[in-house]
């Protein structure tokens, strides 16, 4: 039932991809990180990355936001080519992300965090007389956007202080505070317990509407169940890309996680879980408690 | 148990509504400072002459100090050639001086001006770099700056020049400010003083100083957010340049001469040490770190005092910061904080 409701979403959107891939590439020393690859994100669509650790989707990541520049291919981001803008001009025009590593201001107050990622976004962030405990856009967008994320009781909490799932969560609210229309996350849900990961996936139901999501993650269950596609990459290429039922029954992709010995069809998604997965593929240390 | 809980969220929980935290050892409030600066008005009637003398100095350091504070406390770039623009302020002012004088109006622009020019050169250029790199070419620009003074007749080579007339403030024929009375050069650097501390407040409690907090401690993520991070380091770094070169105008005129030491790397070298010493990342550690630095320099370089060490000065001056610095890591300013927690172990001990 989801999943056919879904699909429409998706078959609703097809026309415009708010941000595209066209055989993006990005080599390191000889090495190729990402090869070729090509994706389409949509607005109201969450578009999931799987592959084993050194697949190249952080690399992935860093090429679209514009931490890297590609070695190959554009990116194309609401109708402009953004392929040479550095990553402070993409992301003002509406592309966040946020860090598989958290990478939230620590010494900050919760609040301050989600201000001061706001006001690159104001009109004059430079502002230098005025002070920024008077900013008082920033700090209304601020309070609003720990509201979404569910840390509206901890807005005067030194950052550093903060749980792990909590610092996560603030991760995505201060991407959130930047106002972006497409959110690139890497790992939202790592090293999160279940009542995290629960909240955090409702987060994202909720987002999703209004918003272009990809999203890059290690628990499987968690994104069969949210993504409405699944692109799956491997040494840096795509192996396939569909709905989530179509690539659970993808023989490339089982291959690809399981061995060329493994079952033909996979009934149940546990079994692309990295847990199932060949030795050296996985991280299970990325997901605690998440088959308990 | 449950008090301790009390007091460990009370410790982790900033004011909300007040300035958001951004991570400062900021004392809040403005009647230290206010008090400070008006104590030190007042000290004219109370010390001698040679006692005057050393609290201008100080302050002049005070002020070199705070424009530091801005780049390596605020910013988090660490200078090596913070002393070029303190002597370029310094040059310019006696250059521009000649044989008959100037007024402040013009000399004062032409320094601040002079020195935020070559910042704005060093900076463009070494904020390509990051953080070893950066002190280096940060330094290389400081000696070239040396080796043009030293080197060329232009600065008077490595004797330097004399400043023969000191600068005057005239307004419809009377004037205001005569800086060779040495009352009026005391409180024109406590006025410059208490204005550069105050405008070093003012930029870190603005949505320009949050920037820089926040490429401080994580410029990716800055970035990520949507912030052209370099024209803001280099805005600070240009605003630091120019108040220390209003430090050198000062010092120009208060020893009356400029030689090529003042751009020297140990200058630079001696200003960063007053940060460490005072405690970086606090305006008034800054100062602090002048007033401490420059005591102990007199102290160590005086023969009353110490007899026969008293021409190994340095060496008194290294072994005392080292001991400092072993017992105050975190500088002077978290003397207070460390004497407090001291005295306040006992009584959570006995909640507990």
């Amino acid at each position: 039932m989801a999943e056919s409701s879904s699909s429409i979403a998706i078959a609703a959107e097809r026309g415009v991809p708010l941000l595209q891939a066209i055989g993006l590439g990005r080599r390191f020393r000889g090495l190729a990180a990402v090869d070729q690859v090509s994706l389409d994100l949509h607005v109201g669509e969450i578009h999931a990355v799987i592959g084993t650790n050194g697949a190249g989707k952080s690399t992935l990541i860093n090429l679209l936001s514009g931490e890297l520049e590609p070695s190959a291919g554009s990116v194309r981001f609401a109708g402009h080519d953004v392929t040479r803008w550095p990553q402070p001009r993409r992301a003002r025009a509406g592309l966040g992300r946020s860090y598989q590593r958290t990478t939230i201001f620590a010494e900050f107050s919760v609040l301050e965090n989600c201000r001061l990622a706001a006001q690159a976004s104001e009109p004059r962030p430079w502002h230098v007389w005025q002070r920024a405990a008077r900013d008082a856009d920033g700090l209304a967008t601020a309070r609003q956007v720990l509201a979404a994320a569910g840390l509206d009781g901890e807005a005067g909490r030194i950052a550093a202080t903060l749980s792990h799932g909590a610092k996560r969560q603030l991760e995505i609210a201060m991407c959130l505070a930047t106002a972006p229309r497409a959110l690139l996350l890497d790992e939202p849900l790592a090293g999160m317990g279940a009542e995290e990961t629960g909240r955090m996936l409702a987060l994202l139901a909720a987002l999703k509407p209004t918003h272009a999501i990809l999203l890059v993650e290690h628990d499987m269950d968690a994104v069969f169940q949210v993504a409405d596609r699944i692109t799956v990459m491997v040494d840096g290429q795509v192996i396939a890309s569909d709905t989530p039922e179509r690539i659970r029954n993808d023989r490339a992709v089982q291959v690809a996680y399981l061995g060329d010995g493994a079952p033909t069809l996979a009934a149940d998604a546990a079994a692309l879980t990295p847990e199932g997965a060949r030795p050296g593929l996985g991280r299970p240390s990325a997901q605690p408690g998440q088959h308990e | 148990m449950a008090s301790d809980d009390a007091v460990a969220s009370a410790e982790v929980r900033a004011e909300v509504g007040a300035l958001p935290d951004i991570g400062r050892r900021e004392a809040g409030g403005w009647k230290v400072p206010v008090l400070a600066a008006l104590a030190v008005a007042a000290l004219p009637a109370l010390i001698s002459p040679y006692a005057q003398d050393v609290v201008i100095r100080i302050a002049i350091y005070a002020i070199f100090a705070l424009s530091l504070e801005l780049i390596v406390g605020a910013t988090g770039l660490v200078s090596l050639g913070h002393a070029a623009f303190l002597g370029i302020g310094a040059y310019v002012t006696v250059l521009a001086s000649g044989d008959s004088g100037a007024s402040l109006l013009v000399l004062v622009p032409l320094a601040i001006g002079a020195a935020a020019a070559y910042a704005l050169v060093v900076g463009a250029l070494s904020l390509r770099t990051r953080g070893v790199y950066f002190i280096m070419v940060t330094l290389a620009f400081a000696q070239m700056a040396y080796f043009v003074f030293h080197d060329t007749k232009l600065g008077g080579g490595s004797d330097g020049i004399f400043l023969d007339v000191k600068p005057t403030l005239q307004l419809a024929g009377r004037t205001l400010v005569d800086l060779a009375d040495h009352a009026h050069l005391y409180y024109a650097v406590v006025i410059a003083l208490v204005a550069t501390y105050g405008l070093i407040a003012l930029l870190l409690a603005s949505r320009f100083g949050h920037a820089l907090a926040g490429i401080r401690v994580n410029e990716q993520r800055m970035r990520a957010a949507g912030f052209s991070t370099t024209p803001y380091k280099l805005a600070a770094f240009v605003i630091a340049g120019a108040l220390a070169g209003l430090a050198g105008l000062l010092i120009a005129v208060k020893d009356g001469t400029v030689n090529p030491e003042l751009l020297a790397w140990h200058e630079s070298g001696a200003v960063l040490l007053m940060l460490i010493f005072g405690g970086i990342g606090s305006l008034r550690g800054a100062v602090i770190g002048a007033v401490a630095f420059t005591l102990l320099k007199e102290l160590a370089q005086s023969e009353a005092l110490l007899g026969p060490l008293a021409p190994h000065w340095q060496l008194t001056l290294g072994l005392a910061i080292i001991a400092f610095v072993a017992a105050l890591p975190r500088g002077l300013i978290g003397l207070g904080a460390r004497l407090r927690s001291a005295f306040a172990r006992p009584e959570v001990a006995a909640h507990g």
